[in-house]
């Protein structure tokens, strides 16, 4: 078995300093909401093979696979190179064509079972909406998925339909779970944070097993509570502090926004507390409401999104 | 009122392409490019509240995040008569301009430096000649022999590993590699050191957006993110901006030219004659006259005339597409209802609808901008293309190519992080005058509006017709459709059919070629191609990443 690139002689081979390394893993253990006693676990799981990993891209925008390059702890090239066994992934692989797939069907065979199966885009059921290599994208969702080991959809789209499968749903899209009748484990978002993406993959690859997770199939850890419940305008809620309008004095003072149509109430997710982008920012930091983004149906069910509900 | 149909975009870039070529004696002899994904947003926005449009059409991309959600509130505005106020007007360009940042460079290495760097090769690298190599294209940081070797060595241990993952089963020693080993290195380097900048020219997103994909701070009528014109956050993205701007300038721009000067031939081949730039970043609310990057079409490779664009001679062709009927329509009159058949290249074969301008097909993007931009005198623009045209000692017609379009990419996004400089400075001085109004409070009524804009991957048009309060039709005409669009109804060629013919193919079970060209306009989506060798009447699948 091929040693693992983050064990403490391959690191420090790396130039990752083992300071950095142990920095990592406490990250992922907090951010999991172990104890940071098991950050030594968390170090010794991350240091057998690299887990394989297929990604397979639906009806959707690429924007979740984009998240998940935003990563730095680990950055997209140490996640790859050094932590899962990436085996198909359109948007970064290097093989084109009949050489990737059978990258993909090498991997799914003598991974069966073993592998991890992420997904993003929801899957158009009308035939001929939606084709890879010429075949149906359910087919290709059937066959990959029955042979994982779990399949984690990345997105609002996979998890739950999402926008294609918005009212009127032209293609008949449905989520993952739908489409195929099975379970998943849902990381819904618009597109979903990179610090839970890679939270989720180091949960399994840590401890062995699957988050907790809710009646969506989303991972307790980053959807326990609501954005309204960690919210830092929430004190301006309680105190009765609304912005009315865009510019508005209330605007200004950062006053709550749902009376501009904020959905953070009923939407479940840790915006606020992991923000994006490296902790740069989240969208009512930057004054606009939450759209409800990773609840279920939101295209339909939180619209029009600027009155308030 | 029937029913209105457009493709989905995201179909169109994201989606799944797939390209069907033709080979005789060793070149492409023909072409079809295929959408074969259908989302259909415009269908999905009916009905609902114009405001909420951009948060949908945001999502035709997530690769190019911002663009559509741009285009759209600027098509709202249009219809409601209300105009962003100055700032709003600034803070949307510095946001663009991030997306341009991100975006070529990303395309440059993670999506299209595989095509021309053999990766494996730099394992046979000298890493000390590979500093040489280096000190001799620029000045950029990090580059000492120890430097290459760390590279080289993960690279190694990565394939020794057994677990190659997205770099498995590529087209690693085929002959139309050209670079020397030390180059590749030097290239591979910088594919890896692209990767952590990226995640940092997504922060600059995040510092008026929000976040990155899918920024959230924009609403018809402005902007939300006043409070983020505190000096902490204006610093934070000024530092950001000088350390992207600097791997722009000392590593992007540099690889262009080392990498390019392997392959002139490229100049020839892969090339289109008609051009088309709807232009970017007002510096003004005045269009198209304020533009720092102009508006303009060029035909028939004619830099001594850009023609005006005028966006009623903008027609849409179905006749190879999967809908109903032949008619071909202006956006805003758009009518369409899918119908799907088995892929046909004599007959139906496409999602993608064939847009074309009085007629003609015509290419968009970076080589367009940068054209026209030529053409017009733009300053900033001509001093980099000569600058570029005399390293590499190539006739500027060499420009109307695979390597022109490739190029024209680092060109364009070092004029724009350039202007980003003095952007930021004219924010600053806003904010010292007190001048931070972003939003524009605005009545509703009836009417048209159209938005124009010009993103990474070239001219992207919204047309929204606003009926009580309610989206009565939304269209969207974006640039892979003019790019990678199929015949239309004179049986025209779209520009990546057209650029395909002629292309050498030295191994049709191993089409590089083929995806050089392709990749150059930057689709960013995962096509299928299949190549056609008449000899054996064999058929390759390939998907183009």
């Amino acid at each position: 078995m091929p040693k693992n690139c983050l064990s403490e002689e391959r690191t420090l081979e790396r130039d990752v300093s083992r300071r950095d390394f142990m920095k990592y893993c406490g990250l992922l253990t907090a951010t999991l909401g172990l104890p940071l006693s098991m950050t030594e676990t968390v170090a010794a799981a991350m240091e057998s093979a690299r887990p394989p990993v297929v990604w397979l891209p639906f009806s959707e925008c690429t924007g979740c696979a984009e998240s998940l390059i935003r990563t730095t702890y680990p950055g997209i090239a140490q996640l790859v190179l050094d932590v899962i066994s990436l085996d198909y992934c359109e948007t970064l692989m290097a093989a084109a064509g009949r050489q990737a797939e059978e990258a993909l069907m090498e991997s799914v065979e003598k991974n069966k079972g073993k592998f991890f199966c992420l997904i993003d885009g929801a899957i158009p059921t009308k035939e001929g909406y939606g084709m890879i290599g010429g075949k149906p994208m359910l087919e290709i969702a059937r066959e990959v998925t029955s042979k994982a080991a779990a399949v984690i959809c990345v997105g609002t789209c996979s998890s739950f339909g999402g926008l294609p499968a918005a009212k009127p749903n032209p293609s008949e899209a449905k989520s993952v779970g739908k489409a195929l009748g099975i379970s998943t484990i849902n990381l819904p978002g618009c597109p979903p944070n990179t610090v839970n993406i890679v939270a989720l993959v180091a949960h399994a690859v840590v401890l062995g097993k699957l988050p907790e997770l809710d009646d969506l199939g989303r991972p307790l850890f980053a959807y326990g509570q609501t954005i309204h419940d960690t919210c830092p305008r929430r004190a301006n809620y309680e105190e009765g502090n609304f912005a009315q309008a865009f510019g508005d004095e209330g605007h200004l003072n950062g006053y709550c926004l749902y009376e501009l149509g904020c959905k953070g109430p009923e939407t479940h997710n840790n915006c606020s507390r992991v923000k994006f982008n490296q902790g740069t920012s989240w969208p009512i930091g930057a004054g606009h409401p939450c759209i409800g983004c990773s609840e279920p149906d939101f295209w339909d069910e939180m619209t029009p999104f600027y009155v308030a509900s | 009122m029937s029913q209105r149909v457009v493709i989905d975009p995201i179909t169109r870039i994201e989606g799944h392409l797939r390209i069907e070529v033709e080979i005789e004696n060793g070149k492409v002899k023909n072409a079809w490019s295929s959408g074969t994904l259908f989302r259909g947003i415009e269908m999905i926005l009916k009905g609902r509240d114009p405001r909420d449009a951009w948060l949908f059409t945001q999502r035709a991309c997530g690769v190019c995040t911002y663009v559509h959600g741009l285009a759209s509130v600027r098509s709202v505005e249009d219809a409601l008569g209300v105009k962003a106020p100055n700032m709003a007007r600034l803070l949307r360009n510095l946001m663009l301009g991030a997306q341009f940042l991100h975006d070529h460079p990303v395309h440059f290495y993670a999506l299209h430096a595989l095509d021309w760097v053999d990766v494996v090769n730099a394992l046979k690298a000298d890493p000390k000649r590979t500093a040489r190599l280096a000190a001799s294209v620029s000045s950029a940081a990090a580059s000492g022999a120890r430097d290459f070797e760390v590279v080289q060595q993960k690279l190694k241990s990565f394939v020794e590993s057994g677990q190659l993952g997205p770099f498995a089963n590529a087209y690693w020693g085929h002959s139309a590699y050209n670079l020397t080993p030390e180059a590749d290195l030097l290239a591979a380097k910088h594919y890896l050191d692209c990767l952590q900048m990226q995640v940092k020219a997504a922060q600059l997103h995040a510092v008026f957006g929000g976040k990155n994909p899918h920024i959230q701070s924009l609403t018809v009528g402005g902007v939300t993110c006043e409070r983020d014109l505190s000096i902490d956050r204006v610093a934070h993205f000024l530092f950001q901006l000088k350390e992207v701007k600097s791997f722009i300038d000392n590593v992007y721009v540099p690889d262009l030219l080392a990498v390019a000067s392997f392959y002139k031939d490229w100049g020839a081949i892969g090339g289109n004659s008609n051009f088309m730039a709807y232009g970017e970043f007002p510096q003004t609310d005045s269009e198209p006259d304020s533009l720092f990057l102009p508006r303009g079409a060029v035909f028939d490779r004619n830099l001594g005339n850009v023609v005006p664009v005028d966006p009623s001679k903008i027609t849409e062709h179905v006749k190879h597409s999967w809908y109903e009927g032949e008619a071909a329509l202006h956006p805003s009159k758009g009518e369409t209802k899918p119908d799907f058949t088995p892929l046909n290249t004599e007959d139906r074969y496409s999602w993608l609808k064939a847009p074309r301008y009085d007629g003609h097909a015509m290419e968009v993007g970076p080589l367009a901008r940068v054209l026209v931009a030529y053409a017009k005198g733009h300053e900033p623009t001509k001093k980099l293309v000569d600058q570029v045209v005399e390293t590499l000692a190539i006739p500027p017609a060499a420009l109307f190519s695979t390597l022109g379009r490739t190029a024209a990419r680092a060109i364009n996004t070092k004029v724009i992080a350039d202007a980003m400089m003095d952007w930021t400075t004219e924010l600053i001085e806003l904010i010292k005058k007190g001048d931070t109004q972003t939003y524009q409070a605005y009545e509703w009524k009836d009417g048209t509006g159209m938005g124009l804009n010009d993103v990474p991957r070239g001219a992207l048009g919204h047309w929204i017709q606003v009926e009580d309060k309610k989206i009565g039709n939304y269209q969207m005409v974006v640039p892979s459709t003019w790019n990678l669009g199929p015949r239309c109804s004179s049986d025209i060629l779209g520009p990546v059919e057209q650029a395909l013919i002629g292309t050498p193919v030295a191994d049709p079970k191993k089409p590089l070629e083929i995806l050089r060209t392709v990749h150059s306009f930057d689709p960013c989506i995962a096509c299928a191609v299949h190549v056609i060798d008449p000899h054996s009447n064999e058929v390759y699948k390939i998907r183009v990443i």
